[in-house]
């Protein structure tokens, strides 16, 4: 377990940054926590020639309140979302996704710039990121842009980044009054990851009936996305544990599902309907005491 | 010993834990003479492949690499050493590197020499192998059928071996019985994973013409003995060791390619050779475990006894056997009958070549095979009768009176009282409770198991002749000037705590303080020749020579205090840091003034030479067969399949324990082990013949958030076997703890008509099994 050879740079700002990924172009990769990085390295499926270490760049890590929600800077570690009382009274699922990645060591180091950015398939993040509509801001030679959650997602370890630009910052809208959101997963047992995990956030009117809701699906495809069906069948009633287990069963229904030994297609579709059924139930429970 | 015991039974903390917890131990990996150069090893991707060209030229030309070396410069190598074997067992000789075929995913082509690890590793990617890649096999039925592909070429089929075992007869006992239950189940092939991986460094002077191999192993004499015999040195100028290892769990008592490849390549360049492996090559090239597939039937009276046990197995060898391959299948077929009484018991199994790495001992080695498709059967046949899954076992033990109890396997149990061990869990886990439990749980649609296994193994491995050679252990005592005492032991521990209880076993002999007894073992010049830690014989064995070592020494201490005090020898005793004579106390001295008698030898005792050094080598009697009853409550989800352990009581006599801490570590780690066999642990290959889970990131440990607080508690009944009357445990934990966590999700889901479900039981598994009952 051994990588190739690779120079490293560790510039002191975002520009130094950006500079540095235009020199190398595609030669270069960001290292952030390292997490998804150095494993690919060292079993030899990736070998950049320059690794540009963002750690160094004041401003990419913490979390802060903005209007109309908070923000996650790019470095902020798995355990400090986990940790943040802020997180946990805005958004029950980030945190409860955070903290259920792989193991302390792990969500010591790793990031969510870096799990963004990376798009596993089988991540934890992005079932969040999709069901509060989050937004991403990225940094690249021609300025900033932001991307909308649907939008960033493209395919396994494909996102809206192009080349040469830097994950910087999350956006998640604040929640509405009665609102509420919650995360659960099926865990690989060996390495902690979504074999399904499923984030719902939905928002209840004064008379109980769901306003909104999303509902974002990781683990089982071969990108996280949006179980749009559910999310129909609920919206303006006010929902039961039957009417939300029925509605649920379609979260996995005909997707083109991810097929391993650990999980074959068909298992993963119908713990997509067993986590909504579960995540949306638990979602409108905080819902309903608020 | 005339005094109780003060340091024997006690609950005394390891002395390793310290240095092992802060980093402070030294691996085979901390230890770096100066020019050291670095081993990497190209291995094969495929599971079996011709090689039709190996081009090393850019490799070799790499910067920092000294050497590289292929099958040509090492064909002179011996073949890698198998013992253990049957009679009609085919033998294909395990090359040291691959010549015209590759024949497992793993199995190493080239060797590269170079400076540092890194560079050997970037020049391992260099060599370019022209492989053409060939059919693999990897099912163990299917390798089996005629027109299969076949592991070795010039073999007629894939068979590597039969052997069969029996007792009474099986067929007069299927017609006696009232009911005929049958299964085939599955053992899988599992990985050891020790955590430090293997790792051999070997340094050879030239103008010594002697060689120093430290090495992450067992058996630091079989080491010496044998690679020293396939690189043709005179063994006594080969010194190995066994520096702090990292745990083996059986799969370090073997003999591998890169610890004779290292010694050679150190003797061609005179420097110091490292090689220590990566996880990945861990999973691919270190043996695995179990393996087994196989049909069974058992015959039952009305009344729950056994009438016949039948088990028609196939055994994955793997392409090459290593040391002990065919051997361990053989120890299934001699636990069988297990705890109870089989007058009708045959096993007949077929060892089969697949294109895998070898499999070999892994903790119980092949006992908790047996164990698991007995207590399965246990279960299946109470659900069969509706019988209580306690009962029916009560119903076959033979009772305490029947010890030594002969098996129809033919072995002698020492002793032993199942009832026992059976009651006191039993009470433990308050079972009528536990019944309530489930059924109060199972109104509220929640699916509650409870899983027994009682097991007996077999353990202390084992006079020689039973084991075709080698079951004794040796120890030598030595009371140095001061009044320190160092035992050196030839067996090997490597996480057993040994260092602990070895010195306790000595303290109390001599009546001196453990803290004042170092014990040194793993480095074949300085201590006894031995034979190694398996087969829970450390303690049992090894432990029994310190005894009679010690007890040596302390004869020749007390003939010179005899002479000191004008007594008679018999009438010394040594307590608390003192000699003394026991019908006049007054007369007493130090325990270190007698000791320094003894070396500076002004006065010596008739027929008595200077110095105080003793050594034995211990041969036991027979085996000793610890049991014990574990009692498991499991829920299964029946949603998502998951499975979560609730309670877990294990009742375990393992005979007197030297240290109740280092049994509980034992048993602990033992439970752990074989809870990751039930749900979790297995080697998938794709069809090509490639592992594809052999990474920590698909293939799942059991981990502390998995296993509940174990209650665990104790019956002790001693052996006769060994003066220490302790039975063994370092395998009791996995061999009891994998059925009973099976036959509790079994039993969780007994409302589903489910009576087996194959291991390991992943959610998905589980999952699949409810779903095909609910269609
Ligand atoms: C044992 C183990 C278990 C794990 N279990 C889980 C789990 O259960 N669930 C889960 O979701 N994840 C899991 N992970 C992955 C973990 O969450 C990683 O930390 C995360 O995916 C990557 O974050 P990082 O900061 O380590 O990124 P790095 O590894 O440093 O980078 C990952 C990729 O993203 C790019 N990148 C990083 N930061 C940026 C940025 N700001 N802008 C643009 N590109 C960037 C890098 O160039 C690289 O390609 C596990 C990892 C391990 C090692």
């Amino acid at each position: 377990m051994i990588p190739a050879s690779f120079d490293y740079v560790r510039p002191q700002s975002l520009e130094d940054a950006l500079a540095s990924l235009g020199e190398h172009g595609d030669d270069a990769r960001v290292l952030a926590g390292g997490h998804s990085l150095l494993p690919v390295m060292k079993a030899r499926l990736a070998d950049p020639g320059v690794l540009v270490d963002i750690a160094g760049i004041e401003g990419l890590s913490g979390i802060s309140e903005t209007e109309g929600g908070f923000q996650i800077g790019a470095m902020t570690t798995h355990a400090e979302i986990e940790s943040s009382a802020l997180v946990q009274e805005r958004c029950r699922s980030l945190a409860e996704a955070a903290g259920s990645i792989g193991d302390v060591q792990v969500r010591n180091r790793g990031t969510i710039g870096g799990s963004l950015a990376h798009a596993d398939p089988a991540a934890d993040y992005p079932a969040v990121i999709l069901a509060a509509g989050a937004e991403i801001t990225v940094a690249g030679a021609g300025g900033e842009r932001v991307i909308g959650a649907d939008d960033f997602f493209t395919g396994t370890y494909e996102t809206a980044l192009h080349a040469g630009e830097i994950l910087t910052s999350v956006r998640i809208p604040a929640p509405a009054a009665r609102g509420a959101s919650a995360y659960l997963k099926a865990a690989q047992q060996a390495s902690g990851f979504a074999v399904c995990g499923v984030a719902a956030g939905l928002a209840l009117d004064a008379d109980g009936a769901v306003e909104s809701i999303r509902v974002g699906v990781t683990g089982v495809a071969a990108t996280a996305y949006r179980a749009t069906s559910v999310e129909e069948a609920l919206t303006g009633s006010a929902p039961s544990a039957e009417s939300i287990r029925k509605a649920a069963a379609g979260a996995g229904e005909g997707v083109d599902a991810l097929d391993d030994f650990y999980a074959g297609a068909d298992f993963r579709r119908h713990l997509a309907g067993v986590y909504a059924a579960r995540a949306i139930g638990k979602a409108w429970i905080r819902a309903s005491g608020k | 010993m005339a005094q109780a015991p003060k340091f024997i039974g006690a609950p005394i903390k390891r002395r390793d834990d310290p240095r092992l917890i802060q980093g402070l131990a030294h691996y085979v990996d901390d230890f770096n003479p100066p020019g050291t150069l670095h081993m990497a090893c190209v291995r094969s991707p495929y599971g079996k492949a011709n090689i039709r060209s190996v081009d090393v030229s850019k490799a070799a030309a790499a910067e920092g690499v000294v050497a590289v070396y292929t099958h040509e410069e090492t064909k002179g190598i011996g073949p890698v050493p198998v013992g253990g074997l049957v009679p009609d067992a085919k033998v294909p000789a395990q090359p040291i590197l691959a010549d015209k075929q590759v024949l497992f995913a793993g199995e190493p082509v080239v060797a590269v020499i170079a400076e540092t690890r890194y560079g050997a590793r970037d020049a391992a990617d260099l060599v370019e192998i022209d492989y053409e890649p060939l059919d693999a096999v990897v099912d163990l039925e299917a390798a089996l059928e005629p027109g299969s592909p076949k592991v070795h070429d010039d073999y007629e089929s894939n068979q590597a071996f039969t052997w069969a075992i029996a007792g009474g007869d099986v067929e007069a006992g299927l017609k006696e019985a009232d009911v005929i239950v049958k299964e085939k189940m599955t053992n899988a092939r599992v990985a050891p994973l020790a955590l430090e991986p293997r790792g051999v460094l070997a340094h050879y002077l030239p103008g010594e013409d002697k060689m120093t191999l430290w090495t992450s192993t067992q058996v630091p004499h079989k080491v010496r003995t044998l690679v020293a015999g396939q690189i043709g040195m005179p063994e006594n100028r080969m010194r190995v060791i066994a520096p702090e290892v990292g745990g083996g769990f059986g799969s370090k008592l073997n003999i591998y390619r890169e610890e004779a490849l290292a010694a050679f390549v150190t003797r061609e360049l005179g420097l110091p050779i490292k090689w220590v492996e990566s996880r990945s090559e861990n999973f691919m090239t270190t043996i695995h475990g179990r393996g087994q597939v196989g049909e069974i039937e058992m015959g039952l009276k009305n009344d729950g006894t056994i009438t016949a046990f039948r088990y028609n197995v196939l055994a994955d060898c793997g392409a090459y056997y290593q040391l002990l391959t065919v051997a361990i299948f053989t120890l299934t077929g001699l636990m069988l009958p297990g705890p109870y009484k089989i007058a009708n018991m045959e096993m007949n199994a077929t060892g089969v070549f697949t294109n895998k790495v070898a499999t070999d001992a892994y903790r119980g080695a092949g006992r908790p095979e047996a164990t698991y498709i007995l207590e399965r059967m246990m279960d299946i046949a109470a659900v069969e009768l509706g019988m209580d899954p306690v009962e029916i076992r009560r119903k076959n033990f033979p009772d305490k009176s029947e010890f030594p109890f002969n098996t129809s396997a033919g072995l002698s149990y020492d002793s032993g009282d199942y009832h026992l061990a059976l009651d006191r869990a039993l009470e433990a886990a308050d079972y009528p409770a536990m019944r309530a439990q489930q059924e109060e749980a199972r109104k509220d649609g929640r699916y509650l198991g409870i899983g027994f296994s009682t097991y007996v193994e077999i353990c202390g491995m084992g006079p020689s002749a039973a084991l075709g050679g080698q079951g004794w252990e040796s120890a030598r005592v030595r009371v140095e000037p001061t009044g320190k005492a160092t035992v050196f032991s030839g067996a090997s521990p490597h996480g057993q705590g040994q260092q602990t209880s070895f010195a306790q076993i000595v303290a109390d002999g001599l009546g001196i303080d453990a803290n004042d007894v170092t014990v040194v073992h793993g480095d074949t010049d300085v201590v006894p020749y031995g034979v190694g830690t398996f087969g829970s014989r450390g303690t049992v064995v090894g432990g029994s020579a310190v005894v009679y070592a010690r007890d040596k020494v302390r004869a020749k201490m007390a003939k010179f205090a005899a002479m000191e005090f004008e007594a008679d020898a018999n009438d010394i005793e040594f307590e608390d840091g003192k000699v003394f004579v026991r019908s006049a106390p007054e007369k007493s001295a130090g325990f270190a003034d007698i000791a320094m008698m003894a070396y500076s030898a002004i006065a010596l005792p008739e027929d008595t030479d200077p110095g105080l050094e003793e050594t034995h080598f211990f041969e036991p009697s027979n085996f000793t067969f610890p049991f014990g009853t574990h009692i498991v409550l499991a829920e299964v989800d029946p949603e998502t399949g998951d499975v979560e352990i609730l309670r877990y009581v294990a009742v375990d006599d393992v005979g007197n324990m030297i240290n109740p801490l280092l049994v509980h570590g034992q048993i602990h780690g033992g439970i752990a082990q074989g809870t990751g066999q039930a749900l979790e642990e297995e080697m998938i290959y794709g069809e090509g013949g490639q592992p594809l889970n052999a990474s920590f990131m698909h293939y799942a440990l059991p981990k502390a958030n998995r296993l509940p607080r174990f209650e665990l508690l104790h019956t002790t009944t001693p052996t006769d076997v060994n003066p220490l009357g302790a039975k063994g445990v370092g395998e009791a934990g996995t061999i009891g703890s994998t059925p009973a966590v099976v036959n509790a999700v079994i039993d969780a889901l007994s409302p589903f008509g489910i009576t087996h479900i194959d291991m390991p039981l992943r959610p998905e598994r589980v999952w699949r099994a409810i779903a095909e009952k609910r269609a």
